[in-house]
């Protein structure tokens, strides 16, 4: 039997030449049906809710003050989503901030300038990072542990720099950055968050670096075999995920005009939170920007309705808490329901 | 068969599987099958991948449940609701996988989940060595039963597994693919074994891929196909041609594309290439249009080789040349660069990132090529993935769809258009029709024959004596980490691919 | 022999041993018997948490919220004994067990059925029991005046010279230890973590274990909630704030492998004292309490790097004379 024979009889007629479609549904179609939609089903929700609950609530001003909420915690949800669809995790955000501002604290009380603070801002934020990545990928150690370790390690800095005191006196300039606003009551954070916003959308989504992060994520073996630089990957996302620390380490200080060692305490559950909440699989492997995005709208619209009606903070925290095993927990329980 | 074989037969039957079916969204794995299994006789199960065979030892340990039909032991219904009960019932398996506890220790692996109990229930650890040595010591295995696992070697640890299957009281022994990872040597002991287990009575189910084995140890065979029950009888009763011709449907001769190879200057050349524990002093020269097949036992250290020539490990000496220029890699990034690209032998591990469409499967190592600015370009990706694609013939709904939900053989069609997108030079491929199904075998044969026509020089790494010899132009031999023979034109016949594997030849020559 | 092939358990009580021998060099009180005593007494609670712990990260999960549930549970019996002043003290541990170990379920629960991964779940049960101890005492504390003395003295109860709480301590090292070595359940600990998908194969639950690991560590939770809201006579909603990295650090410098299925009581107990003689000794040594997060967080990082740097797979060693080169001299 030659060859051609034996093709003819194991596979049915062939049509030659065989064509495979792009595609079956539409991209917008499935976005339609995705996380996503459901998401901005409950942020509209919410929306109108607190319109009801709250007189004052529909006010310009008071829907930009809601922001404030969200927008730090947004901006280092966007660089820990890479990071988690790259399978990792960084616990020690808060931590980070927490020295950040500590460090820019300690230069302001020595005189230096508006400029000099950002960079020492940033500076710290990347070092923090680059310290995590390289435990991470030259160690080969767990991020989960390492970044608890480094959670302890950096705000242990702070106590250690601070102790019971605090930082303030900083330049009126540099609080612009946490209580400016560019236009109207469009804030400084604001506009930072929505620019950051599109540009990790853009990098996740649009760009190779973006591909790559997905790659490492389902598997990471696979990934290294095809020519990614995994190693380089996670080191890169972990340098973001400090510099975006150290960005919302600005605002945060900016905004409350002082520096305590407790600053920001807590705040990675908070991130951790929003990122989930936004679709991105704890697993590593599948997530979207916009879905983060939406998120933090959801998480801001929830904090200050609640605070519109006198619920204190460690409330709130119920609500954040079983909101992150709610969102999780629902898809599974429908699954399993179903089956 | 008489009046009095039926009712022998019937009386022996120990375990029964009648009109199994067994669901899965959007496969059906079974579909109504039959299994008998006779004490102190040997069943092999025969069937391609795919044909249901794993499943059926899923149900038997109470893994899986049947969606119908019904388990008989002894004649009567019975059901597995977890591997506990199974095991109570006395069906026990030596499973294809390492199910084993690398931090326990051998005592512990053997005894888990039905260990002795003294006082207050808790664990008699002293009753549960004595007991682990004594059937250590029947299966003639000199393991101390306190060592951890993780210090035993493959071969003692298969030991162990068959020592954990021989601590219940079994009456029904599964083997799964047991000799996938055993030496020559370390088969015969087990074959040893497996005629002790029948002089005690119990009944064996035996699945093997390997012919020589199924025709050397069972007494019966049954065949499934395509999740149905095709066939059963006495091995005495059938060839190896009748055997195959129920897997497969057909009579089919493994046929291989003829080439007249065109065999041009060495692409790559590698000397003195050496590791501290995988490999030593490999040199060979590799030329353009040649196949160049890597034969040796699994564990040979061909995969760690390759695996090193892409730069996944670091060799510790040794030069490759590409085009008579040393090159250094690094990385397999760098080996993309050099136009060396490595198809894994793992596809799920190392080769598809299954949970990403096909499209961003095949531009992966490629995106260099698809991109603006490191921008992705959707169309340009489509028209990549197409191309390479079709060119497999692949069947998929489209290239939007996830590599996961393809069939083996088409995943592993995404793996090598995956590496053929990236326009290697030299393109190495890892046991590339391990388990895929015989008409995507020939695909992929005919496509490699192809790709040597072009003037790619190719290597493949296969255990398949009729592949390797079917395939190459020149075989190189691999045992324990070295190479031990070239062989070209008419020294390749199996025997001699077998005695150089086996070390059969280096013996011989030693005793000289 | 090499530094690999010495247990953890010795390289850790040498360091013990080590550090309290510098600490006693310049301030020998501290080596009295009496204070290393009170430092054992002091970490018991850490100990005890860390026991549970380890069950949970041995079957391949983590439970941040451990201090959470201490909290909880501490308040729920402070606010009991506020209510009822007269309720029996004997009933009062079994009821905090009771407490804690349903606590526990709820997160072994959402691991078990629901299929949530364990970090998930208990940091956002870390926050829910956070936020239920505010809605329960509507944020205020707790303190010594309203407590009956019972309820305070229990934990300190002498018994041949030494506290109840430490003895508690002690029975609970001795029970997790004859629970993870001479029970099926405890070895199932160990069998899940180590090779799960082994483990359903030679018929245990994985889901079931892993449940059953987070109520252990929830009972021992909510016992130490108790204790500890009787100790220090006080309690309000940030009782024991973080301390869960504590307990995980406990854990991971006594040398229990975050992936799951290694490592030992001794080890726990060993790691949980090596925290617990640092925190004691920083005020000996004049040394700001503010030092002691940055001291646990850099002893985390450097336990996880030792960990990693023993259980580094040997790879397949084919070359018959590296094998031989491997063997152990």
């Amino acid at each position: 039997m030659s060859l051609s024979d034996l093709h003819a009889d194991m596979t049915e007629p062939r049509r030659a030449p065989r064509t495979i479609p792009d595609r079956l549904t539409s991209p917008l179609r499935r976005n339609l049906l995705g996380w996503e939609s459901l998401l901005l089903i409950v942020g509209i929700a919410i929306f109108i809710l607190n319109a009801f609950a709250s007189p004052y609530f529909l006010s310009a001003w008071s829907l930009s003050d809601a922001t404030f909420n969200f927008t730090e915690k947004a901006m280092i949800a966007f660089a820990m989503a890479l990071l988690i669809v790259a399978g990792e995790i960084d616990l020690s955000v808060a931590s980070i901030i927490a020295l950040a501002s500590t460090a820019m604290g300690a230069a302001a009380t020595a005189g230096a300038g508006t400029p000099v603070l950002v960079l020492i801002g940033l500076g710290t934020g990347l070092l923090c990072g680059a310290f995590n990545g390289t435990l991470v990928t030259r160690l080969g150690l767990p991020s989960i542990v390492v970044t608890i370790g480094t959670m302890s390690l950096f705000r242990g800095i702070s106590y250690i720099v601070l102790g019971d005191g605090a930082y303030r006196g900083y330049p009126t300039s540099f609080q612009w950055f946490g209580q400016g606003y560019v236009f109207w009551v469009i804030s400084f954070e604001f506009v930072l968050f929505a620019v950051l916003a599109v540009i990790f959308g853009l990098l996740l989504h649009k760009t190779n670096f973006g591909r790559a992060v997905y790659a490492v994520g389902n598997n990471p073996t696979a990934a290294l075999f095809s020519g990614i630089r995994v190693a380089r990957v996670k080191m890169t996302l972990f340098l973001l995920t400090g510099l975006m620390s150290g960005v919302a380490a600005i605002c945060l200080t900016a905004r409350l005009g002082s520096t305590r060692p407790s600053i920001a305490l807590g705040m990675e559950l908070e991130v951790v939170t929003m990122v989930v909440l936004g679709g991105v699989s704890i697993l590593g492997g599948a997530g979207s920007i916009p879905g983060v995005v939406i998120a933090a709208f959801v998480l801001g619209l929830v904090t200050f309705g609640l605070g519109l009606l006198n619920v204190p903070g460690i409330v709130m925290s119920i609500f954040t808490g079983a909101l992150l095993i709610g969102v999780i927990a629902l898809p599974r329980l429908i699954a399993k329901w179903r089956r | 068969m008489t009046q009095t074989d039926q009712s022998r037969g019937a009386a022996l039957r120990v375990l029964e599987l009648d009109g199994i079916v067994k669901t899965f969204p959007g496969v059906k794995a079974l579909d109504g099958v039959n299994l008998s299994l006779r004490a102190g006789e040997v069943t092999a199960l025969v069937g391609e991948n795919g044909a249901g065979k794993s499943t059926i030892v899923k149900i038997l340990t109470g893994i899986y449940q049947p969606d119908g039909g019904e388990i008989l032991l002894d004649g009567a219904s019975i059901r597995f609701p977890d591997a506990d009960a199974a095991a109570r019932a006395g069906v026990t398996a030596i499973h294809q996988e390492t199910v084993l506890f690398e931090e326990l220790t051998v005592a512990e692996n053997i005894f888990i989940g039905h260990a002795p109990r003294g006082r207050f229930g808790m664990i008699d650890w002293a009753a549960m060595r004595k007991r682990a040595t004594e059937i250590l010591r029947s299966i003639g295995a000199e393991i101390d039963a306190e060592v951890k696992l993780a210090d035993l070697g493959i071969a003692s640890r298969h030991l162990v597994a068959i020592a954990r299957a021989l601590s219940v009281d079994a009456r029904v022994v599964i083997m799964d693919e047991p000799t996938a990872a055993l030496s020559h040597k370390e088969i015969e002991e087990l074959f040893a074994l497996v005629d002790m287990l029948k002089s005690q009575g119990k009944a064996i189910l035996f699945i093997s891929h390997k012919f020589d084995e199924i025709f050397r140890l069972a007494d019966r065979y049954t065949v499934f196909r395509d999740g149905q029950f095709v066939g059963e009888g006495k091995i005495g009763d059938v060839t190896h041609d009748d055997l195959v011709k129920m897997m497969v449907g057909r009579a089919v001769d493994q046929v291989f594309p003829k080439r007249s190879p065109v065999i041009g200057a060495p692409v790559l050349t590698v000397a003195g290439y050496s590791h501290p524990t995988e490999f030593e002093d490999i040199n060979f020269t590799l030329r353009s249009g040649e196949i160049l097949g890597f034969y040796g036992l699994v564990g040979a250290g061909r995969s760690e080789f390759m695996q090193s020539l892409i730069g996944i490990t670091k060799p510790s000496k040794g030069v490759v040349r590409i085009d008579d220029r040393v090159r250094v890699i690094r990385s397999p990034a760098a080996a993309i660069d050099e136009g060396i690209v490595y198809v894994p032998e793992d596809r799920g591990k190392q080769g598809a990132i299954t949970q990403l469409p096909i499209f961003q499967n095949v531009t992966l190592p490629s995106l260099g090529k698809t991109s603006r600015h490191g921008f992705t370009r959707m169309a340009e990706e489509f028209a990549l993935a197409r191309t390479y694609c079709e060119r497999l013939d692949l069947r998929a709904a489209s290239l939007d769809t996830t590599v996961g939900s393809l069939s083996g053989g088409n995943q592993q069609k995404v793996v090598i258009a995956k590496w053929l997108a990236t326009q290697p030079r030299v393109i190495i491929l890892d046991e590339p029709t391990k388990g895929i199904d015989i008409g995507s075998k020939a695909a992929v044969h005919d496509f490699m024959a192809e790709l040597a026509g072009a003037g790619l020089a190719v290597i493949m790494v296969s255990s398949e004596i009729p592949e390797i010899l079917g395939m190459s132009d020149r075989v190189i031999v691999m045992r324990e980490g070295r190479i031990v023979a070239e062989l070209e034109g008419d020294e390749m016949s199996p025997e001699v691919l077998v005695r150089h594997a086996a070390g059969i030849e280096e013996q011989l020559e030693a005793a000289q | 022999m090499t530094l690999r092939t010495i247990p953890r358990e010795v390289i850790l009580g040498l360091v013990i041993i080590a550090l309290c021998g510098v600490i006693a060099a310049r301030f020998p009180n501290f080596v009295r018997p009496s204070n290393l005593l009170s430092v054992a007494t002091d970490t018991a609670p850490l100990i005890m948490l860390a026991l549970g712990q380890f069950a949970v990260i041995v079957t391949r999960c983590i439970d941040l919220s451990v201090a959470a549930n201490l909290a909880l549970t501490g308040m729920i019996c402070a606010l009991l004994n506020v209510a009822m002043p007269g309720f029996p003290m004997g009933l009062m541990l079994p009821l905090a067990l009771v407490v804690g170990a349903g606590l526990g379920a709820i997160n072994g629960v959402l691991v078990w059925k629901v299929g949530i991964p364990p970090i998930v779940v208990t940091l956002g049960t870390m926050t829910v029991f956070r936020g239920i101890i505010f809605l329960l005492s509507g944020g205020s504390w707790v303190n010594a005046h309203e407590m009956s003395a019972s309820f305070t003295q229990f934990p300190r109860i002498p018994v041949l010279g030494i506290e109840l709480l430490a003895w508690i301590a002690v029975i609970a090292v001795l029970g997790v230890y004859l629970l993870v070595t001479r029970t099926a359940l405890g070895r199932a600990f160990y069998a899940v973590g180590g090779n799960p998908h082994a483990a359903v194969y030679t018929g245990i639950d994985v889901g079931r274990t892993q449940f059953l690991a987070f109520v252990l560590s929830g009972a021992l939770a909510g016992m130490t909630g108790y204790l500890w809201v009787a100790r220090y006579a006080v309690a309000y909603v940030e009782i024991a704030n973080g301390f869960e990295l504590d307990v995980v650090a406990a854990c991971v410098i006594g040398g229990v492998a975050i992936a799951g299925g290694a490592g030992s009581v001794g080890g726990v107990v060993l790691g949980a004292l090596f925290l617990g003689v640092i925190k004691n000794a920083l005020p000996v040594v004049n040394i700001s309490p503010f030092w002691q997060l940055a001291i646990s967080g850099t002893a985390i990082i450097i336990a996880v790097a030792l960990n990693a740097r023993s259980n580094r797979p040997k790879g397949r060693i084919i070359l018959k004379k590296a094998e031989h080169s491997h063997e152990p001299v």
